[in-house]
């Protein structure tokens, strides 16, 4: 019996998608079975990270509306054969699929795979409402900006609304040079005010602009900042104890001169 | 002189994140105080219920409200006493 992880956020922009594909990427390689499924109908985004927006034939709402079977609509990933993507209609709007449905399709997820990633769009309508349905997990994504932390604490309220307990955090995007200078809230700062568990801290890396740019999620490139981030989140989630990632900037010479008059 | 080099360094003003914090401190007190009617009518049930092994109230008249302003949420009751039960523990 597999399980339904939903990557969700509130505010736009802040890497859910990014999350799914890097997330489902790691899991299918560590050998599990892996479906990737996007949520956001009308804006999909899912098959481009992936590389995989040549292969689409049918879609979510196809399987929902059974339109299609469920494996019709499946796509194969280039890297690994024990990874699938299920992508969002892009011509429906968020109404066309019911959380009743999506329930009904988390089941039958479930049978199928290890883990069902779900790529939720942003926002606390249908759309979100329809991605929490069926999962058994929730996964929640900011960044270290007032705006994104504020609709973090909404969404995690509103998960706990609807049951799903525990959440756990990313923060996502983080510049440890703003953070040492102290224009940027920290690790701590986040925690303390969400009051949930971390599950991983992912930094601003242009290695994520190039690896979408190839339909190549960062997770594989080993030599990525950003893709060892997520390859640690990948084996907390299986349940791994893994250390955070250091990402401390070698002090410079202005450090070293408030050390020396005693300021740090 | 000391002080000198420290503001140069950026200590006195405070850091952006700490406004940040501060801000996001105070929104979230209002975002989470906006509670749903269904959890505000539970809290009041509760409080008649512990405040009545105290003394009898006036439930038809109290009133019970989360006020806010700009620095602050509070919880206001008026809460009307009848009667108060004896306090047999005092006389003991
Ligand atoms: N750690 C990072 N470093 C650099 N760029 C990033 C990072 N994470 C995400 N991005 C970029 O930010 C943009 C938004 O990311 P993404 O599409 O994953 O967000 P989203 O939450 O799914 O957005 P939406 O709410 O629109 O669905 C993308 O262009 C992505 O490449
Ligand atoms: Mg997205």
């Amino acid at each position: 019996m597999g399980e339904i992880i939903v990557v969700t956020s509130g505010k736009g922009g802040v890497g859910k998608t990014t999350t799914s594909a890097n997330i489902g990427t790691g899991l299918a390689a560590a050998g599990h079975k892996v479906v990737l499924v996007d949520t956001d109908i009308g804006l999909r985004n899912l098959d481009v990270v992936m590389g995989l927006e040549n292969r689409i034939v049918y879609d979510l709402v196809d399987v929902t509306s059974g339109n299609c079977r469920l494996k019709q609509a499946l796509i194969k990933d280039k890297r690994f054969t024990n990874l699938f993507l299920l992508p969002a209609a892009q011509t429906k709007d968020k109404s066309s699929v019911s959380p009743e449905q999506m329930e009904t399709l988390a089941k039958e997820l479930k049978e199928e795979f290890d883990f069902a990633i779900i790529d939720c769009p942003a926002g606390i309508e249908q759309g979100f409402r329809n991605a929490i349905a069926g999962a058994d997990r929730a996964v929640v994504v900011c960044t270290p900006e007032v705006s994104a932390v504020r609709d973090a604490d909404r969404i995690i309220g509103l998960l706990e609304a609807a049951e799903l307990r525990n959440p756990k955090l990313i923060i996502n995007r983080i510049r440890p040079e703003m953070v040492k200078r102290g224009d940027m809230m920290d690790i701590s700062d986040i925690l303390d005010i969400l009051a949930i568990e971390l599950i991983g801290v992912v930094p601003e890396d242009e290695s994520i602009v190039i690896s979408t740019n190839r339909g190549e999620p960062a997770v594989l490139d080993q030599g990525s900042k950003a893709g060892e981030a997520y390859r640690r989140i990948t084996r907390r989630i299986k349940g791994e104890e893994v250390a955070l990632m250091n990402l401390d900037v070698p002090s410079g010479l202005m450090d070293k001169l408030k050390k020396l008059v005693g300021l740090r | 002189m000391l002080e000198f080099i420290s503001r140069m360094l950026g200590k006195e003003s405070a850091s952006s994140k700490t406004v940040a914090k501060e801000r996001l401190r105070l929104v979230l007190v209002h975002d989470r105080a906006s509670i749903s009617p269904a959890m505000l009518n539970r809290l009041r049930e509760d409080l008649v219920k512990v405040i009545s092994n105290y003394m009898e109230i006036d439930e038809a008249a109290l009133e019970f409200n989360l006020l806010q302003d700009d620095n602050e949420v509070a919880l206001v009751a008026n809460i009307p006493v009848v009667k108060m039960k004896r306090d047999y523990a005092a006389k003991a």
